[in-house]
């Protein structure tokens, strides 16, 4: 195999290096993260598991009827998610679309929350690239930390590696500084061959963050997605030393579901990616649940939804 | 080919809970055995845990909003409509209930009909409820002043340790007619027409989550739903310790549930209002007049 600094080298080479990758067993993967999601994770490893998923959170609003005052809710529950438990901790970040960035960076000021914002004609990235370029820009310009791309799926899906390479790599530089996440959206690249691809393809691009999904594609995240994406930045560690960070997004709802991906993290990347700096979770509903169930450990009742802020 | 007199194998039956309107077998993967009333083996029957409980007031909850909104007359029809299909299954419940409670089928069918009766009962109340509940107070100032009662939301059932079908029919009508949904721990020792009732829940028109049914220990799972913060009221009816009762009725306190105490009660009897307006809230409403 090429070195990796030559496999970027041309166009050629970089197919050459994305269709030689070792194919996923697909029934294995399965199994794997069938086998990781039965693990047992009570009492204190529970309590522990639940506040890092909270610290992992991107509250996400990206809806068209998101409003500058939906935007400021959601700031304040990112600042202080349980009103009545000063002990809950903060979230990772606040996902919003560009527009809305310079609200949330306002309503956010002084916390440490970061800013993510989508960009790149999310969530289709059906445009021409100095659009994507210009939309990357402005966010960046509004005071975005974070940047979620999307990848054009029909350039990858119909093996235009190239084309996505260079997009990636040109949204990286207008990006600047801002952390770059980009989105694969795996409910449309159907196999897991096409994941691994794909995640290879962007952590050569210059991604600091691999991301499973918009949220607007049915199936969304997926541990065995998530599973085989992990494995991608595990041996993209292992060749180059480098730490690049993993998405989830979309359809985990349940302090349970967020505990298995937390597993199937610590198994399959390790454990340093048990960090808000190297794993995330894209999702809004998830916090009260996560609340909810830290609550029920405090206080050794149920509580109900009615205690908790709206999402 | 089968001989003439070789015996048909029995079919042992595991039962499942009925939660959201599904059947779900238990959390826990536990189960346990059910005897009738002279100690022969009837059924398995899973054995409801906490998370259970949980699960089961999740549904319920999600259920609220659409079963509240329903006409008063909408509910009517849907009760009813249960008391339709429990006729259809008479025989069945009757030999359930003749098992169960350690009776001839002669003796067990009146209660059946009791039961079904009862459902009609109080399904004629569904649109009555209002006018006989609700008021048009006269007040010192310009306003047309009423009060209309409205569901207080989820609502917790110890149902009954002994009549296994009459006295849950009579705990379960009065909640769900106003439009509380329930979550129902059923008779520990006599749990199999609950359990039938809770297929008569899936085929007759009551949403998923309105009625669910755990069977199981209400010592067990009862702490759970008393001290639960998203269960409005709780009927003990179940809870034959009286110290146990006193517990969860502390527990309840928590987030101010309406208690139902537990008392000796005769299922035969006409039941009255009070079960009925044990889970309502009465909203109150100033309208200007003459403005």
């Amino acid at each position: 195999m090429d070195s990796l600094a030559d496999v970027t080298s041309s166009e050629d080479r970089l197919r050459r290096f994305l269709l030689g990758l070792p194919g996923v067993d697909q029934v294995g993967a399965e199994a794997r993260a069938a086998t990781l999601s039965t693990r047992s994770i009570k009492t204190t490893a529970k309590a522990y598991a639940l506040d890092l998923a909270i610290q992992m959170i991107d509250l996400t609003t990206l809806e068209g009827q998101d409003t500058p005052g939906k935007v400021r809710a959601l700031c304040a529950k990112a600042r202080r998610p349980d009103p009545a438990d000063p002990t809950a901790p903060q979230v990772a970040a606040v996902c919003v679309y560009p527009d809305l960035v310079a609200t949330a960076k306002y309503e956010l000021r002084g916390s440490g929350i970061n800013v993510a914002s989508v960009a790149t004609a999310f969530p289709s990235g059906r445009s021409s690239l100095a659009i994507k370029v210009q939309d990357t820009k402005d966010a960046v310009a509004a005071g975005a930390d974070e940047v979620d791309m999307v990848i054009d799926r029909g350039a990858f899906l119909s093996g235009r590696y190239g084309l996505v390479f260079d997009e990636i790599a040109a949204i990286r530089d207008a990006a600047g500084d801002a952390h770059l996440k980009v989105i694969l959206e795996t409910g449309e690249l159907v196999t897991y061959d096409n994941v691994r691809r794909a995640s290879w393809l962007a952590m050569l691009a210059g991604a600091d963050f691999i991301k499973t999904s918009t949220g607007k594609v049915s199936p969304a995240a997926t541990l065995p997605v998530t599973l085989v994406m992990l494995e991608a930045v595990r041996d993209y560690h292992e060749a180059t030393g480098l730490h690049i960070g993993v998405k989830s997004a979309g359809g985990i709802r349940t302090a349970k579901d967020a505990i298995k991906y937390l597993v199937t993290v610590n198994e399959t990347a390790g454990p340093d990616w048990l960090d808000p700096e190297l794993f995330r979770f894209g999702a809004s509903s998830l916090l009260n649940d996560l609340l909810m169930q830290r609550t029920k450990l405090a206080t050794g009742h149920y509580p109900g939804p009615d205690y908790f802020t709206l999402d | 080919m089968p001989t003439k007199d070789s015996a048909r194998l029995d079919i042992r039956k595991t039962y499942k809970l009925y939660v959201g309107g599904a059947f779900p077998r238990s959390e826990s993967g536990r189960s346990y055995v059910v005897n009738d009333a002279k100690g022969k083996f009837l059924a398995n029957a899973s054995l409801a845990s906490r998370k259970d409980a949980r699960d089961a007031v999740v549904a319920a909850r999600k259920a609220f909003g659409g079963w509240s909104a329903r006409t008063a007359y909408n509910r009517g029809q849907v009760l009813y409509r249960i008391a339709e299909v429990m006729e259809g299954r008479h025989d069945q419940f009757s030999a359930e209930v003749a098992a169960a409670e350690g009776l001839s089928v002669a003796k067990a069918r009146p209660l059946v009909d009791a039961a079904i009766d009862r459902w009609v009962w109080y399904a004629g109340w569904a649109d009555k409820l209002a006018q006989v509940v609700g008021s048009s107070n006269p007040v010192a100032g310009p306003y047309f002043d009423f009060s209309v009662p409205e569901a207080t939301g989820v609502v917790a059932l110890l149902a009954p340790q002994d009549s296994s079908l009459l006295g849950l029919t009579s705990v379960l009508a009065p909640a769900i007619v106003s439009g509380n949904t329930a979550v129902v721990v059923t008779s520990f020792e006599r749990p199999i027409p609950a359990i039938t009732l809770g297929e008569v829940m899936a085929t007759s028109d009551v949403p998923g989550g309105v009625v669910n049914i755990l069977t199981g220990s209400a010592s067990e799972i009862g702490p759970w739903l008393a001290s639960h913060l998203d269960v409005n009221a709780i009927d003990l009816c179940g809870v034959e310790d009286p110290d146990e009762a006193r517990d969860l009725e502390a527990a309840a306190a928590e987030n101010l549930k309406r208690v139902r105490r537990p008392a000796a009660e005769d299922w035969l009897e006409s039941p009255g209002l009070s079960r009925l307006t044990q889970y309502l809230e009465l909203k109150t409403v100033w309208h200007p007049i003459g403005v």
